[in-house]
């Protein structure tokens, strides 16, 4: 008999994820609503279902947890699990996989092709060859991406996927984090706003989290200076106040914003804006990184029910 | 030279015809008393002012002709404000021993990059991102996803000066490159295909950096792009001639590749309304070259080849 599992249908989902977990198992389904208030829509699945997948949106409170009493695993798709009540899983010695560092090329690639966007008016430029506004006046000239200063928050594995592109572009790389790295030849600056002043460019890429929460304001807008071009993919890093102020005023040349303090809203200020190129947190989303979550969620269940190591298992007390 | 006022006496006259890069006119003002005349290659009513100057700057697409040439008996020198000098009548300047200048290079990295931002653009949907939000869709939905370049192979038509260093940089995006032209290069180590269509078949991503000639003119036709395939993609930063845009615009509506990024066209800055209501293409303004940066560094090496040779100094930039 094929073990019983229950999967979140949420918007996240890799594409690839359902078709192949009904291959494998047999596949009860709650969607997010009906997971909020899964109470009153859970089924008598419920005392034998072995393995709930889930996402890093909704993830997993307690109540869900509690209500499933045969649970031996929890596998998220995607890398951040802060939605999963990973004590209510310890309290019951439930393993809790994520599908961690798949999409760190696709995310530096993402920083690299908005310093090119924002930097050569790409998005304007479509727009002025659809509009034929071509025809009756020349497009005005964008700024140089190759050759200048790249500036990257927080060196990790997706600032050193940036930094790597940005060398071939020929500009010069530094970076600031909490403390320098031994095994990267570029220039570290302790100091953030001395790093804005330095750099052309500045791509935030640091992780999100209490430390990090509003570090780039006004003074880090003000030193990047009105040449300056600022792209960032890492949610809560930034004062999103202060980052419309500094469009708006010209205290900064431009923009490419993948996150937003107020997802899926934005605010209208910024879309009114020319100087940004906006995207809705999509600097993961290729269908590459879907497949490969799709496998590695698939890997670490038949790695549990054949009762081999699991692939990616969360320390309990690391998130 | 007129007589007629200290200034003018102290100065030397040029003649510019060129509006490209708009920043030469000011800048040579600094030095010179300068003729400004844009319709020069296609006007012969040059005012008889401007025909004692000393010196001709010209750009690359409005060149000099021998009739212009001819006209100015006095020039000493003829400064190109860009690389390409195709339009300059070298020989009728060799004849009377003028010497020809340019600004080689300055724009290939920006050509370049502009590359790389349509390969990245068309790959990661970001036009489509950026309407997505300004449009109000994201509440309603997630947009769909866009695909990876690394692991990718690239097929890039001419590798001279510009496709070289496209070839590098996507080779730092992890992704595979070859290359197709009219021979094979002894300094590189990517597989170089003769056939076109082949190396199409092979590729992800074509791109066309070669230059235009009668011998590259549609050079990408409808058997090019059927071999380039349902996931390939056309990236052309060269010149629109070189693909034949019929058969791109049939392609592109019919899902026989996946889709475009395009800086040129066949017939600028007319671009056909079947490519301007695609989605899966990005249209740019011929814009590979236009950076500040270039424009001013056109600038300054044309006043150093002009300075340098009213000085009696080597030239920085001789042609030919």
């Amino acid at each position: 008999m094929k073990p019983e599992v229950l999967m979140i249908i949420a918007k996240t989902n890799p594409v690839q994820l359902e078709p192949a977990v009904e291959a494998e198992y047999t596949v009860h389904k709650l969607n997010q609503t009906e997971m909020a208030d899964c109470g009153s829509h859970i089924g008598e699945y419920k005392d034998r279902v072995r393995a709930l997948i889930t996402q890093t949106a909704p993830g997993a409170d307690a109540t869900l947890i509690g209500a499933l009493s045969k649970l031996e695993i929890i596998a998220c798709s995607g890398a951040h699990v802060d939605a999963i009540d990973l004590a209510a899983a310890e309290a019951r010695n439930i393993p809790v996989t994520n599908t961690p560092g798949i999409s760190y090329d696709d995310v530096g690639d993402y920083v690299m092709a908005q310093i090119l966007a924002t930097s050569r008016r790409f998005s304007e430029a479509d727009r002025f060859v659809r509009s034929g506004r071509w025809h009756n006046e020349a497009m005005g000239f964008g700024h140089r991406v190759n050759n200048r200063k790249l500036g990257i928050v927080g060196l990790g594995p997706i600032g050193r996927v940036v930094a790597k592109r940005g060398r071939c572009f020929e500009m010069d790389v530094c970076y600031t984090d909490v403390k320098q790295i031994a095994d990267v030849p570029y220039r570290y600056f302790d100091d953030l706003v001395e790093m804005a002043r330095e750099v052309d460019f500045m791509a935030v890429t640091c992780k999100s989290g209490a430390a990090t929460h509003h570090l780039i304001g006004a003074p880090v807008f003000e030193a990047l200076g009105p040449t300056g071009v600022f792209v960032n993919i890492s949610r809560g890093v930034v004062d999103d106040a202060a980052l419309i102020k500094a469009l708006g005023e010209g205290v900064i040349r431009g923009a490419g914003i993948d996150v937003f303090e107020t997802s899926p809203h934005v605010p209208e200020e910024l879309l009114r804006l020319d100087n940004v190129v906006l995207s809705p947190h999509v600097a993961g989303n290729t269908e590459e990184v879907t497949q490969a979550q799709s496998d590695l969620v698939m890997a670490n269940l038949s790695a549990h029910f054949a009762g081999q190591p699991l692939l990616n298992l969360v320390e309990p007390g690391s998130h | 030279m007129e007589p007629n006022g200290v200034n003018s006496a102290e100065k030397l006259e040029v003649l510019l015809v060129c509006e490209d890069p708009p920043q030469m006119l000011p800048a040579l003002e600094k030095h010179f008393e300068v003729h400004v005349q844009l319709d020069a290659h296609i006007s012969d009513a040059l005012p008889a002012a401007a025909k004692h100057v000393c010196a001709l700057v010209t750009g690359t697409l409005v060149g000099a002709g021998q009739r212009l040439i001819n006209s100015l008996p006095d020039i000493e020198i003829i400064a190109c404000t860009g690389g390409h000098v195709d339009r300059i009548d070298m020989a009728a300047a060799r004849v009377r021993g003028i010497p020809v200048t340019n600004a080689p290079g300055i724009s290939a990295p920006d050509v370049a990059d502009l590359g790389l931002a349509l390969i990245l653009g068309v790959s990661r949907r970001l036009i489509e991102s950026h309407h997505f939000v300004r449009d109000g869709r994201w509440p309603e939905g997630g947009m769909g996803f866009g695909r990876r370049v690394g692991g990718k192979k690239v097929g890039i038509l001419g590798l001279g000066g510009i496709g070289r260093i496209i070839a590098r940089r996507v080779h730092a995006f992890d992704m595979e490159v070859c290359y197709s032209g009219p021979g094979r290069k002894d300094d590189v180590s990517y597989p170089f295909f003769d056939d076109l269509s082949e190396m199409a078949r092979h590729v992800d991503y074509l791109v066309v950096c070669c230059p235009e000639s009668p011998q590259t003119r549609h050079l990408v036709d409808m058997p090019v792009l059927r071999a380039l395939g349902p996931e390939g993609m056309l990236i052309n930063i060269a010149r629109g001639a070189i693909v034949d845009e019929a058969a791109l615009i049939e392609a592109l509506a019919q899902g026989i590749i996946a889709g475009a990024g395009l800086d040129v066209f066949e017939d600028e800055p007319h671009v056909p309304e079947a490519l301007t209501a695609m989605d899966n293409v990005i249209l740019q303004a011929h814009v590979g070259a236009f950076t500040t940066e270039a424009k001013l560094e056109m600038v300054d090496v044309t006043m150093n080849n002009l300075l340098n040779h009213f000085a009696g100094q080597p030239l920085p930039n001789p042609v030919g």
